[in-house]
This record gives C-alpha cells, sequence and structure tokens, in this order.
C-alpha cells in the first residue's frame, strides 16, 4: 500500500504540489492525467524519494519514504520506476542493462540474474535483442527494456512516468501493450500519462492534478464521462 | 659517407636514459591518475564553492612552468625542510601533482559528460552511489576521458624531459650528454626522437585500440 498524507512540494518559489493525499492498495492501476506542470511527475519521484517533499508523509508498506532513517536504496527495490526520457546504460548490452542491478543491488549469482533478464525481456518482447546495445534499439524498444530492467527487480510497486510521451506515435502501441499485461497481471501500477484511452482502459481510478492539487479522482468511466471538476472539463474537452 | 663515432655502449646509455624516462612517467602517471580521479570526485561532489581551496592547489600546478615547479620544490625540500631526498623522488613526486593537476580537470569532464537521468535510473534501481560510480559513472566517463588522457600520458612523457634539472639522467639528458662528446647533435638528437617515438607509439595506438573497442556501444 503506498499513502501518500497532505504532500508538499515546492521548486523555489513555485509550489509544484499543494498538499496531496490519495492511497493505492495494492493490486490497483492508479492513472494520473493533468497538464504539464500539475505536479504528477514530481509526484511520482517523491513516491520513490528521488525527490524530497516540503511537508506530509509518504509511506510505502508502512516505511516512510522521506524519514532520515530509512535506506531509501533497499525502498526502492521494492518500487520500480520508468521515466519518459531513455535511459539505458549505453556501455552495457539489452541483457546485461537488465541483470546488472539484480547482481549487483539483490547480489543475485549470473545465472540467477540471467535467467530473470532473459524471462522479463521475453516478456515484454525483446527476446531476441539480448546482446544488442541500446543504441540499436528503438524508442519504444528502449522503454520496454527499462520496462523490463524494472521488472527484474521484483518490485511490489512499478511507476510509470509519461512513459510514452518521448516516442513516435507509430511505437506507443506497443509500450502501452506491456502496460497494459502488467496491469492484467495484476502488477500495483501508478501510470501518469497523456493516453486518455489507455487510461480509461486499464485503470481501477483515475486521477486528475491541476496546479498541483488533485482535483478529482474516481473510476475512469465516471471521471471521462461524468467530470465534476469545471477544470477536469475543460482539460478534457481540449484532449478530445 | 656516413661515419659516426657512437658505439654500442652510447647506445646502451642512451637505452638506459630512455628506461629512466619511462620509469618517471610511469611513476607519475599512475600516481597522478589515482590522485587526479580523487580530486576530480571531490570536485564534481562537493561543488565549486566547497571545492575552491583544491581548485586554487591545483590551479598553481597546471599553471606554474613545471621547470620552475622542480627547482623550486628541490630547494624547497633540500634547503628549508633539509630533507635529503634523491633527485628522482622529487621528480617523481612534482610530475605526480602536475599530472594530477590536469588529470582532475579531465575526470570532472568525464563526470559530468555522464547523462543525470542515466545515473537517476541506476539510482532509481536501488543502486548505492558507490555502485552508480562504479559501474555506470566510471565506464561511461572513461570513454569521455581516455583521449584526453592519452594526450596527458604522452605530454607527460616529454614533458618529463626538464627532470635533467633535479640531477636525473634520462633520455633527453643522456643525448646532451653525448652530444658534448661526440659533437652530433642532429644525428643523435634523431635517435632520441625515435626513442621517444617508440616509447610513444604503443601507447597512442593502445588509446585507439580501446577507442575502436567501445565504439560499438
Amino acid at each position: 500500500m503506498i499513502e501518500i498524507e497532505n504532500v508538499r512540494k515546492s521548486f523555489g518559489p513555485l509550489e509544484v504540489l499543494k498538499g496531496i493525499n490519495l492511497s493505492v492498495p495494492k493490486g490497483e492501476v492508479l492513472t494520473i492525467i493533468g497538464g504539464s506542470g500539475s505536479g504528477k511527475s514530481t509526484l511520482l519521484t517523491c513516491i520513490n524519494g528521488l525527490e524530497s517533499i516540503a511537508s506530509g508523509r509518504i509511506t510505502v508498506d508502512g516505511v516512510d519514504v522521506h524519514a532520515k532513517t530509512t535506506d531509501l536504496n533497499k525502498l526502492r527495490r521494492n518500487l520500480g520506476i520508468v521515466f519518459q526520457q531513455f535511459n539505458a546504460f549505453p556501455h552495457l548490452t539489452v541483457l546485461e542493462n537488465v541483470m546488472l542491478a539484480p547482481r549487483k543491488v539483490l547480489k543475485q549469482s549470473k545465472a540467477e540474474a540471467e535467467a530473470m533478464a532473459v524471462k522479463q525481456l521475453t516478456h515484454v518482447g525483446l527476446g531476441d535483442k539480448l546482446a544488442v546495445y541500446p543504441s540499436r534499439l528503438s524508442g519504444g524498444q528502449q522503454q520496454r527494456m527499462a520496462i523490463a530492467r524494472a521488472l527484474a527487480m521484483s518490485p511490489s510497486y512499478m511507476l510509470f512516468d509519461e512513459v510514452t510521451s518521448a516516442l513516435d506515435p507509430q511505437l506507443v502501441g506497443e509500450v502501452l501493450d506491456t502496460l497494459r499485461l502488467l496491469a492484467s497481471e495484476g502488477m500495483t501500477m501508478i501510470c501518469v500519462t497523456h493516453e486518455m484511452k489507455f487510461a480509461r482502459e486499464v485503470s481501477d481510478r483515475v486521477a486528475f492534478f491541476h496546479q498541483g492539487v488533485m482535483a478529482e479522482i474516481a473510476a475512469p468511466d465516471a471521471l471521462f464521462d461524468a467530470p465534476q471538476d469545471p477544470d477536469l472539463k475543460q482539460f478534457l474537452a481540449a484532449t478530445h | 659517407m656516413f661515419d659516426t663515432a657512437l658505439t654500442s655502449a652510447d647506445l646502451i646509455f642512451l637505452a638506459q636514459g630512455a628506461g629512466m624516462t619511462l620509469f618517471v612517467t610511469a611513476i607519475s602517471v599512475a600516481f597522478g591518475t589515482i590522485l587526479g580521479i580523487a580530486f576530480g570526485v571531490f570536485r564534481f561532489q562537493v561543488g565549486p564553492y566547497w571545492a575552491s581551496p583544491v581548485t586554487f592547489i591545483l590551479d598553481l600546478f597546471r599553471s606554474v612552468p613545471l621547470l620552475i615547479q622542480l627547482v623550486l620544490f628541490n630547494a624547497f625540500l633540500g634547503t628549508v625542510l633539509k630533507l635529503k631526498m634523491s633527485g628522482l623522488t622529487v621528480a617523481c613526486g612534482v610530475l605526480t601533482f602536475y599530472t594530477a593537476a590536469y588529470c582532475a580537470e579531465i575526470v570532472r569532464g568525464g563526470i559530468e559528460a555522464v547523462p543525470a537521468i542515466t545515473r537517476r535510473a541506476a539510482r532509481s534501481l536501488g543502486m548505492t552511489w558507490m555502485q552508480d560510480m562504479r559501474y555506470i559513472v566510471a565506464p561511461l566517463a572513461t570513454r569521455v576521458a581516455l583521449p584526453s588522457w592519452i594526450g596527458l600520458a604522452l605530454g607527460v612523457m616529454k614533458d618529463s624531459a626538464l627532470v635533467y634539472v633535479v640531477q636525473v639522467t634520462e633520455l633527453l639528458k643522456s643525448t646532451q650528454i653525448l652530444i658534448t662528446r661526440l659533437q652530433e647533435p642532429l644525428f643523435l638528437l634523431m635517435i632520441c626522437g625515435a626513442f621517444y617515438f617508440v616509447i610513444s607509439f604503443p601507447i597512442a595506438r593502445f588509446g585507439g585500440y580501446l577507442e575502436k573497442r567501445w565504439s560499438n556501444d
């Protein structure tokens, strides 16, 4: 369970999160939609401790993410994240990219890590690219590799930060298919996305962020078909 | 038509000088690189403000001519501190810091060239700072820094000719001794240049080989 209690966060004078309250139980797929600068991506980086928070509390399975005593490296093993920008390790092959963290962080044996990496890469449809360097992959393939790399740590939660935003339109589908697959397998996921159709299809709940506030949260049909918040109405009208 | 007074003993004398050049260079580049990595990582990690005292000292080593550094350190250690140090020790010490000063900049540039998002990805997988440095930053920064580092190593080898001022008889000094005796400056300088080339060429080629090997990723 991820619990977010009254979280505030500023970059200089700009307050990007203005008191967010949210809880995501195990097994749920939550998508967050909203315009640029609404704070949705910042929230994800706060959840795994890559960004600090000004006040409030975020707990993951009861562990306070921003407490001084928390071992963030240990916490992050359980909390996979995939970013918008491609960030493969360019000096390692696809297989080595996925094997590195399980080997060094989880101290798995080479055989163990390799078996897991092959399994996850096959899972995301890259079983034939094991020995290839990331520079030879398309954007969609790089994102799928990043998903496999995060999954190889066997996390309980996956955070996706606009993973299709940097992709050519024809490559978006393959990445969304991978996310759909994960959702159907019961992975707990928080996806920040601009893909409304996808959000409606896979989510248990959809949250709408606007100017650092969670303006509305509801089941997808309710949120998309009968939006209450005026900003959400405007946002949906603009994206259609 | 071509007549020289150069004997095989003289050639061995030159080879010994070349050996000394290689020795001084190897020591200075090895320790200078280790120190340079430490200084470079420190400067990157703590930022320009806290690193400013270190930066100032490194700038001194980079801007004062090596010849002056050698003479001053030798005098300081011998006359002021009354330390009985061989010229070779002083030479290796000064050249080590000289190398470290340049190497620190190369290392810092290499680390800065590693994209922040790549490092963030490493940390988000639960890697510690040290694991990120070792498995992500070090290999990527090395690729960026290698050509400059090879240039530095070759430069230090040629700069090591200056250690004659602290009574170390390296390759160029050996040549000068022979020139004084044999009065065949052009011929001897050609041989000396050939020795330098033979030492440098493998280093340059090794750098080229590594660059080519890494170019596939």
